[in-house]
């Protein structure tokens, strides 16, 4: 689609090890390896969800966009410029850059802060000292979220689950970043919530030209909402390509796993089998899956060479040679 | 459902008292459980499902109790019994399964004294007994090597394993009704898969009943044969699960599964917004004396706001409550 353009952020080779400490005078002898040689990029207005369960570095890897996390190796680059190593920008730019909505709403909010001083903190350290502007501006956020002005002399515990996810989204968009991290933003909210933020996410992206990378395990709001999805397991992406593609045809045993692992009332009542072994397609020739075993994974090897090879229009899947 | 049910719940009141008021968290509501069959009960938080469930077994703490109705289990009525008619009850004959296996197992016991604990308790076995019956259960529950494992603490165990030792505890007595309240909310959608598969091998082999309590309207249909819906403390449909998913009779129903996404339902270079439903859950202390739904329901006239609407029979073990249903 948009990959002649350049991207808005390009992760190349990205690794992250934890040191496991053990022994005598704490040594590190070992390294948990959370990610592995990955690379993936996000276009300008595009929605990349990044699906998997947990443990498989995805959190890892958004810290790591957000700059909580250092890189062990690799770079992370955004609209061109480096944001790892020796070149990497302060926190305050960075912040600009991108900021998570978290998957809590309940967690991620300060009870003994006001939405109006969440929201005015950020602007004020941002250096916007005129008092008229930061109101206007913390009244124009709120009311792109759906809440209203006069709200913000409220405490987080006076309102409810989808309102608070609203302030959460509120308090990613008050410093206007062009990138922003998605956590599970509705898997805590209540169903009847759910759709509420989901387009109020959808409307913000196209309304503000934002760019998404959300991290889900719920496969109906990742397939209504991506413009592209990675499948990423053990620190690595098995499968990334664009939403129609991965979701009419998924290659990996991996992505079929998760595919058919997820109780999608419709389809059951439909009584229509989407795990049907049948529909495996054989690994290209010369190659193998890998991982071809599920859940045989160590975790502080590094794994062995693979190949992220096209099956389809812009559709990727890791091989291994054989 | 044939035979006389094995649990019935009869214009169950709950209520929560503090100081001179008395809020009404759960009203009226009325189901049954036949031997052998699956019963879910969906609804958001707060709406009830859980302490209607903890209600069963005279689990519920204050400020909630019993307001007034009746739980016949085996045609006994569970609220005229006392303490230690309960206790003979619970684990033996009716069970638990709780969302958290890490806050419901004992953190300072082996998991294997735990399971064993049940025999010991309900069947009167020696602990020596007790734990060669419980390395059996734990191998039901496919543990693998459960002779190593029974001498495993629940912070050595993975989330998955240790929701399937609570099963065994559950199932360890052979149950007639287990409860599950969440079972498989807290865990990832591949062990979410394999536990609930298990889950009805077990049951479907012992004829145990289940009474599935979730807010996944997938899990439900996956799990059960009939359901109720709850919404703010009324049960407003019960239905079988094809009819529910197919001819939704409530508004609330109706909204739900429309502001769902649909696997498979995205068409390409078209995206359009999910129907939401507006408004929010009214709190348990401003509940509307009519319908409850009725602030946020787009069929609802100057007759819903006035009383309850009364249960419209759609045919066996099928009702809604709503004056517009359709």
């Amino acid at each position: 689609m948009a990959s002649q353009t350049q991207p808005l952020l390009q992760i190349e080779n990205l690794s992250v090890c934890f040191p496991v400490s053990a022994g005598l005078f704490r040594r590190s002898h070992q390294a948990v390896r959370a990610i592995n040689n990955l690379s993936l990029s996000l276009h300008k207005n595009q929605c990349l969800s990044i699906v998997g369960e947990s443990g498989c570095g995805k959190s890892t890897l958004a810290l790591t966009i957000l700059g909580l996390q250092h890189p062990t190796h690799g770079s992370i680059s955004f609209d061109g410029k480096p944001i790892t190593g020796a070149a990497q920008p302060g926190r305050m730019q960075r912040a600009r850059m991108a900021q998570m909505v978290f998957q809590d709403p309940y967690a991620s909010l300060n009870p003994r802060q006001t939405i109006h001083a969440a929201l005015a903190g950020p602007l004020r350290l941002h250096g916007l000292r005129n008092k008229g502007e930061v109101e206007d501006r913390i009244a124009t956020t709120l009311k792109m979220v759906g809440l209203k002005p006069e709200q913000a002399k409220r405490y987080p515990h006076e309102f409810s689950g989808g309102q608070r996810q609203r302030i959460g989204i509120a308090r990613a968009l008050i410093l206007d970043p062009k990138v922003i991290v998605l956590d599970e933003p509705v898997s805590a909210l209540d169903v009847s919530i759910r759709a509420q933020i989901i387009n109020l996410l959808l409307d913000l992206k196209e309304r503000l030209d934002l760019s998404y990378i959300m991290i889900s395990h719920d496969l109906s709001v990742v397939e209504h909402m991506s413009d592209r999805v990675a499948v990423m397991y053990f620190g690595q992406i098995v499968e990334e390509g664009p939403w129609q593609s991965i979701f009419a045809n998924p290659v990996h045993p991996y992505t079929r796993r998760l595919l058919a692992a997820i109780p999608d009332p419709f389809t059951i009542i439909r009584q229509e089998d989407i795990t049907r072994k049948d529909m495996q397609p054989p690994p290209l020739s010369g190659f193998s899956y890998y991982p071809e075993e599920i859940g045989t994974h160590d975790v502080y090897q590094s794994p062995p060479p693979t190949e992220f090879l096209t099956v389809g229009d812009d559709h990727k899947v890791r091989f291994i040679a054989r | 459902m044939s035979a006389p049910p094995l649990l019935e719940v009869r214009n169950l009141h709950i209520d929560m008292r503090s100081g001179q008021e008395r809020l009404n968290v759960v009203e009226n509501v009325s189901f049954s459980i036949g031997a052998g069959e699956t019963f879910g009960l969906v609804g958001e938080s707060g709406c009830g499902k859980s302490i209607t469930a903890l209600s069963l077994i005279g689990l519920l703490n204050r400020p909630l109790a019993v307001g007034q109705g009746e739980i016949l289990f085996k045609g006994q009525n569970l609220l005229k019994m006392n303490g230690s008619e309960l206790r003979r009850l619970r684990g033996n004959r009716i069970s638990m399964i709780f969302q958290e296996p890490m806050t419901a197992l004992n953190p300072l016991a082996t998991v294997g004294r735990q399971i064993a604990e049940m025999f010991v308790l309900h069947q009167g076995s020696t602990w020596h007994e007790a734990e060669r019956k419980a390395i059996a259960a734990l191998a039901q529950v496919q543990v693998p090597a459960p002779d190593k494992r029974i001498k495993n603490y629940p912070h050595q165990m993975s989330g998955g394993m240790r929701q399937r030792v609570m099963i065994a505890i559950a199932l360890a007595c052979h149950p007639d009704l287990l409860i599950a309240d969440e079972p498989t909310t807290a865990l990832d959608v591949t062990v979410q898969a394999e536990i609930l598969k298990l889950m009805q091998e077990l049951c479907d082999q012992r004829g145990t009943s289940v009474l599935m309590i979730s807010h996944d309207l997938g899990v439900i249909a996956k799990m059960c044969q009939r359901v109720g819906i709850m919404y703010a403390g009324h049960l407003v449909e019960e239905r079988a699960v094809a009819d529910l998913f197919r001819r939704p009779a409530h508004p609330y129903t109706h909204g739900l599964l429309a502001s769902l996404p649909v696997l498979g339902q995205r068409k390409l270079n078209e995206r359009k917004p999910l129907q939401e439903i507006e408004g929010i859950v009214p709190s348990i202390a401003a509940f509307p004396t009519g319908c409850r739904f009725e602030p946020r329901c787009t069929r609802a006239s100057p007759i819903c706001r006035d009383a309850v609407p009364g249960p419209s029979v759609l045919g066996d073990y099928s009702f809604v409550r709503c004056y517009h249903h359709g």
